[in-house]
């Protein structure tokens, strides 16, 4: 047995499949995730035409560099012109900015370098004596690793430009918006293999929402997905853990209280959807010298949100899908990305134009 | 972003272990994962950091879980014949 934790087998997943045709309500459901790796394993593995046309699965916020507002990348760009190395993931270099993205400012010579972890960042930052800034973009998954760098004695021409973001406060706001029409949430598994199932009680309770923290393997998604229908047919909303092995009650206590020592919670805008209160991270005080927003003002960083004719908004509030824009697979491609939801490899648009157009058919 | 998959723990050095995904192999620092880890155990990994240690007992208790809803719901569901457990294909 060479993967031990690879759950495809087609008989069980039959078998599942089964078991949501009978627990699905006459009613249309709306399953909301928000997880940029679920919509993967579930338009890889064709996972929607396992489902009666009365439940859907849609993409929510789930893809932090689709989300990341324009501002910051706005400011990442100048602060890459300005002669700062500009350290980021793969995807961020391509999102657009107001007028330019990040690799549109390394053609005219700035130092924009692609790095797989925060460590990559401090690596560079040893070897120069030049400014050196990571841009730091994820969910409660990716912020503890920058809290890890900046814990660890970090050399000084070091900076980061924060624009962590949190899961849980975005589905909250998911639900006041107009035509969320959510029936119940798949949380995403590996953020909550950090913050455990505990930050979804109150969402859950307070909006009598069912939500089943799911993990990536294919049956785990069609297991999520039973376990949310079986809450709506029995009328029992509730927080409940489809994946016990990665995801505990309390999560992953030392990654929490390296977050906790960094940083501090406040309001942050999420692109497409505007600001969301407590939704995001910012550096302690103490941390202060290493904050590239302290350290490199940002007057004049425009920001505009707005990208004719492109749906993200739609698309990262579960709103609209990928095929209901018109710029979908024809002005929009991942060669030619309109909009950030066709940048982001979490992106639905570019995951949705990699499997296949409408992966539900 | 995100590694869906475990990989396995074949060398630790200091903050530093060397994870195999089936014949590729990353580092993953373990300052972030706050339990003990050993060669041979599985660790999720993300953006080059440990966040998780899994057992391969964990796996088989997945296998239960999926069962066990599948025996509740009888009437329709076929659950899988007792040789499968375990093959993960
Ligand atoms: S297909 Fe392109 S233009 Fe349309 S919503 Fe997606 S990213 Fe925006």
């Amino acid at each position: 047995m060479t993967r031990p934790f690879a759950f495809g087998d087609p008989e069980r997943a039959r078998a599942l499949a089964d078991a949501i045709l009978l627990l699905a309500p006459a009613q249309r459901v709306k399953i909301v995730h928000v997880c940029g790796t679920h919509e993967v394993t579930i338009a890889q593995h064709g996972l929607r035409r396992l489902l009666p046309e009365r439940v859907e699965i849609l993409e929510g916020p789930g893809c932090p560099v689709c989300v990341t507002p324009t501002r910051d990348i706005d400011l990442a760009v100048r602060l890459a012109e300005a002669g700062a190395i500009l350290c980021t993931f793969g995807d961020m270099t391509r999102v657009p900015g107001t007028r330019r993205t990040l690799e549109d400012a390394r053609s005219t010579g700035a130092d924009v370098r692609t790095v797989l972890s925060a460590s990559e960042a401090v690596a560079i930052s040893r070897k120069t004596d030049r400014d050196v800034v990571f841009f730091a973009v994820g969910f409660e998954t990716t912020a503890p690793m920058t809290a890890a760098i900046l814990l660890d004695r970090p050399p000084p021409n070091l900076s980061v430009l924060v624009s962590h973001k949190l899961i849980p406060p975005a589905m909250a706001a998911l639900l006041g918006l107009p035509g969320a029409e959510v029936s119940g949430y798949i949380a995403p598994g590996h953020v909550s293999t950090v913050i455990g199932t505990r930050p979804y009680e109150a969402l859950s309770s307070e909006h009598r929402m069912p939500v089943v923290v799911g993990g990536f393997e294919p049956l785990d998604v069609l297991y999520a997905i039973a376990l949310v229908l079986r809450q709506i047919r029995d009328r029992s909303p509730r927080v409940e853990n489809a994946y016990p092995r990665a995801v505990t009650e309390e999560g992953n206590r030392r990654a929490q209280a390296m977050m906790a020592e960094v940083f501090e919670v406040s309001d942050v805008a999420w692109r497409g959807i505007g600001t969301i209160p407590a939704s995001g991270l910012a550096l302690r005080e103490r941390f202060g010298a290493f904050d590239a927003r302290r350290r490199f003002p940002a007057e004049g960083v425009e920001g505009e949100e707005t990208i004719p004719g492109c749906r993200c908004s739609e698309v990262l509030t579960a709103r609209a899908v990928p095929a209901d824009c018109p710029l979908f697979a024809t002005r929009c491609t991942p060669l030619t990305p309109v909009g950030p939801c066709m940048v982001g490899g979490e992106g639905a648009c570019s995951i949705w134009f990699r499997y296949g157009g409408r992966p539900r058919l | 972003m995100c590694l869906a998959a475990p990989g396995r723990v074949i060398a630790i050095a200091g903050n530093e272990a060397t994870v195999d995904y089936g014949g590729v192999r990353t580092s993953a620092r373990l300052d972030a994962l706050g339990e003990p880890v050993a060669v041979g155990d599985y660790v999720l990994v993300h953006t080059g950091f440990a966040i998780r240690r899994l057992s391969p007992e964990d796996g088989e208790e997945t296998l239960r879980l999926f069962d066990e809803l599948l025996a509740s719901l009888q009437e329709v569901a076929r659950p899988p014949r007792a040789g499968d457990v375990g093959e993960g294909r």
